[in-house]
């Protein structure tokens, strides 16, 4: 290189490295489309390739010097003799990717009471009753649940109220955030709380009692009126005023980031997915999660989860985002939160803490419920699931049996060992791996198996296609791409 | 520009000092006498000279009576004012200015020695002995206003000097606890483990390690710091920083050789070395190996003006803290300009003819290396 002083020397001096003798790192891929694949290694790092790329890159014949060749090695798909220090930045991403496990159980769901005003027909848990004994939880179950959740070794620590209707039985919430308040002066934790509520019982004491102690409400919103009237049917017909009224009545009390709100898909949500958002939009609410209509619980006696495959439910999803990503080209940020995760998954070094897309399962390692009578289930599903009348995952009870007992049981165990999706059938080689997860649970209740077949799997078939999805709009949608990188939170 | 060093004082007395003579600048004839033999006096005007001064500088050509130790100041140096420090040789008269307390920073160069030799190096490598340079700023600490903002350490390869390295950051905590101490290093002596340790173990309480890094992967680097390995050695002396806790800048020097992967560098800094507490995107200064590699660095910043945008997105998208430096203003897409940071020493920084009547000339934008003016963007205009 002329360009250069006489003292320098050419690249190909420094370059230890001989052609066509680098070493594969650790990877998986998986067709995109008819051309392309996701190249994906370890750690999440990820290239789009042309099949003839990923062939090349395979069979070692990368010419040194290229792009491409630069791009694996510099995404860590590749290590030649030039350089070694990729392991230790493997090792390191991977030990960052990890580390939510020694970190486990940040989120603490209380199931407060079974009762509820609603009569929701995909619930799967909630009873109607006059009898607040038989299904409300005590103080003595409370506090044994509480001695637990200290235990954990996560530095942050959410407690979730959740029912039935948790409201209904608000004496026990407030005893529980005092007392994990009193609690907490000796561990530090850093300590949330959360309601999760249908607001009908939102009165100014409740809300003085969550600004106090800056607790956050979560509420569910279906759609417009008359869908979330039919999704939720409450004695009065006026289930959609009360959630909208109450809405309004928290963001304005508690501020506008307080509290947040969950939509359930039924088959009758289907065509309705712009004005379900724009009902969202009307409520002054930021964000929507298009959730799938889970097969747990009545939904599964109703045969509801049957009604509509996940193709369908994909349509409507990608109907929901388009109108998510039109939302925000027109200058107003509106966040779809599956996407979000999905977004974080696929280009932040750390890993999210979502429980249904972790290997090992995020049961009990993210969250853990404890059910109004002191049964300690590895998941919000897993509860359902028992109330169906089927206990298979659940970890024992508050009353007999201690941290080690419940964390260390059989079926926690064997389920986080059947979790893993490294090596799990398909998943182990399916280059969308480092995005997904397994869901015991769902692959129980679905298929009578906690590791499932995957080609058989509405979970597999639904997150393959939302991950597609998104890698083509990253990739071959400038505008859209623009406006889902504004949702990265590192 | 302002010159720092001049040999052109002129001795109007007997000169007493046998060695180099470091001092604090004084403009006080009445300083108590205790305290006059370690400070230059400075005379910017013509008056009768006091005693007892340990150098007295004239800045003024006025015929006057002068005591032992007096000078007449090079009229380049006549600037200098209370608080500066100063090196004076007595064998050659010569004057180094060590510390301005107006500048915006004071940089010490403490070796020329180094184990990388970099394309577009300023400060070339000389393997010389030049330890004088170490014991010049340990003179010089004591005597720096105790109000200044930042220092810096540059070299060279500032960690050549061995013990000393560790010896001159413990100085700087001594005598300047609340001075910020900015240390150029290309980090690569860091890959071993004890070396960030006992950085650590000072518990300066705001040091900041500046290690520059080229590229996403080794060919490039090594290439550009014509150095084997030093890509492997760069990593692993960064790590072992950040696993001390002590903080790391990353310095990135953006010419023909390396834009074009400027991005994708974004992307490698994110995903790797998240807990980095800064990066600094910089704009080629024509010194040194620069100027001799012009033809082979050179790139007109108008050209990479997408990539720096988009590395700039990447990295703030991801809340590492980023500074573009070096870079006319005008040559960075709006978006991006908020993070530009005027970073030329005011002793080097000039403006272009075209510059006048420009909204952000000596404010937002810092403008040119006095030495980069000969070779510009064709596409600077006034905003
Ligand atoms: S569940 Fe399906 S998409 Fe997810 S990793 Fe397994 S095979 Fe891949
Ligand atoms: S015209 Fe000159 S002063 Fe104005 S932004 Fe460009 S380089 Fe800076």
């Amino acid at each position: 290189m002329a360009l250069l002083g006489k003292k320098f020397k050419l690249l190909e001096v420094f370059d230890q490295a001989t052609n066509g003798q680098y070493q594969l790192l650790p990877s998986r891929f998986a067709a995109l489309d008819d051309g392309r694949y996701l190249l994906s290694n370890e750690v999440g790092e990820y290239l789009v390739v042309t099949r003839p790329d990923l062939e090349s890159f395979i069979r070692k014949q990368v010419p040194a010097n290229t792009d491409f060749y630069h791009d694996l090695k510099s995404k860590h798909f590749l290590f030649d003799d030039d350089s070694n220090v990729a392991l230790d930045l493997l090792a390191l991403k991977y030990r960052t990717k990890a580390q939510r496990i020694s970190q486990f159980t940040a989120l603490h769901i209380f199931v407060i009471s079974l009762r509820c005003d609603y009569t929701c027909q995909y619930c799967q848990v909630s009873r109607q009753t006059d009898d607040k004994h038989a299904f409300d939880m005590s103080e003595e179950t409370a506090n044994k649940a509480l001695d637990l959740v200290f235990k954990s070794p996560s530095p942050a620590i959410k407690i979730e109220f959740q029912g039935g209707e948790p409201l209904l039985n608000f004496a026990l919430i407030q005893y529980v955030v005092n007392e994990a308040n009193r609690r907490n002066e000796k561990h530090q934790k850093d300590l949330q709380f959360v309601i999760t509520t249908n607001l009908s019982l939102l009165n100014q004491e409740v809300l003085e009692f969550c600004q106090a102690h800056d607790i956050h409400l979560s509420t569910s919103l279906d759609g417009p009126e008359n869908l979330h009237n039919t999704n939720r049917p409450r004695p009065g017909k006026n289930g959609y005023q009360l959630t909208v009224n109450g809405i309004k009545k928290a963001q304005s009390f508690l501020g506008h980031n307080k509290i947040g709100a969950l939509m359930t898909t039924t088959e009758k949500s289907l065509p309705h997915v712009k004005s379900i958002i724009d009902t969202y939009l009307e409520n002054n609410l930021d964000c929507i999660f298009l959730r799938p209509l889970s097969p747990y619980g009545f939904a599964i006696k109703n045969q509801q989860a049957h009604k509509y495959d996940v193709d369908r439910w994909f349509e409507f999803y990608k109907e929901g985002l388009d109108y998510v990503l039109e939302i925000n080209r027109q200058g107003y940020q509106f966040v779809e939160l599956y996407t979000q995760l999905i977004i974080n998954k696929l280009l932040s070094p750390f890993s999210e803490g979502y429980v249904d897309l972790q290997s090992p399962t995020g049961a009990a390692i993210s969250a853990i419920v404890y059910n109004y009578d002191g049964d300690v289930y590895a998941s919000d599903e897993a509860r359902m699931l028992a109330e169906m009348g089927n206990k298979k995952f659940r970890l024992g009870n508050v009353h007999t049996d201690d941290y080690e007992g419940i964390w260390l049981s059989d079926t926690l165990l064997d389920t986080l060992e059947c979790s893993l999706s490294e090596s799990i059938p398909m998943c182990n080689d399916c280059g969308f791996l480092p995005y997904c997860g397994t869901d015991p649970v769902y692959h129980y209740a679905t298929q009578g198996d906690v590791v499932g077949h995957k080609a058989l799997s509405g979970f597999c078939n639904k997150n393959m296609k939302i991950f597609k999805h998104i890698i083509h709009l990253l990739e071959d949608d400038p505008e859209a791409r623009k406006i889902l990188l504004t949702w990265v939170r590192t | 520009m302002i010159k720092l060093h001049s040999k052109g004082n002129q001795p109007l007395s007997v000169v007493q000092h046998q060695k180099p003579f470091i001092a604090k600048v004084t403009t006080n004839c009445e300083l108590p006498f205790g305290l006059r033999a370690k400070h230059a006096l400075m005379m910017p005007v013509a008056d009768c000279i006091p005693d007892g001064f340990g150098l007295v500088l004239l800045g003024h050509d006025e015929p006057c009576q002068t005591p032992v130790n007096t000078l007449r100041l090079a009229p380049e140096l006549r600037y200098i004012k209370d608080h500066d420090v100063i090196k004076f040789y007595p064998d050659i008269a010569k004057i180094d200015v060590l510390f301005r307390k107006e500048a915006n920073t004071n940089s010490f160069l403490v070796t020329e020695r180094c184990n990388s030799f970099c394309l577009m190096c300023s400060q070339p490598p000389k393997d010389i002995d030049d330890h004088y340079l170490v014991d010049d700023m340990l003179a010089a600490l004591p005597l720096i206003h105790p109000d200044t903002h930042e220092i810096g350490i540059t070299g060279g390869e500032t960690t050549l000097v061995g013990d000393d390295f560790i010896r001159l950051i413990q100085a700087a905590k001594n005598h300047l606890p609340n001075t910020a101490l900015h240390i150029l290093s290309n980090g690569r002596n860091f890959k071993n483990l004890d070396l960030a340790v006992q950085v650590s173990k000072v518990k300066h309480p705001d040091v900041m390690i500046g290690i520059p890094l080229y590229a996403d992967y080794s060919q490039l680097h090594d290439f550009i710091v014509q150095a084997d390995d030093a890509f492997d050695d760069t990593i692993r002396g960064i790590l072992n920083l950040k696993r001390c806790k002590v903080p790391v800048e990353i310095r990135v020097v953006i010419h023909q050789q390396n834009y074009h992967r400027l991005s994708r560098l974004a992307e490698f800094l994110v995903r790797n070395l998240l807990f980095v507490d800064h990066v600094a995107l910089m704009g080629l200064e024509l010194m040194g190996f620069a100027k001799s590699n012009l033809d082979g660095l050179w790139i007109d910043p108008y050209s990479y003006k997408n990539e720096l945008k988009e590395a700039v997105e990447t990295l703030t998208r991801h809340h590492i803290r980023t500074s573009i430096y070096n870079t006319p203003l005008c040559l960075i897409d709006e978006s991006i300009r908020q993070y530009s940071v005027c970073s030329i020493s005011d002793w080097k920084n000039d403006y272009l003819d075209i510059c006048e009547g420009c909204s952000m000339k000596n404010s937002k934008c810092g403008g040119f290396f006095s030495s980069n003016l000969r070779k510009v963007s064709d596409h600077l205009h006034v905003i």
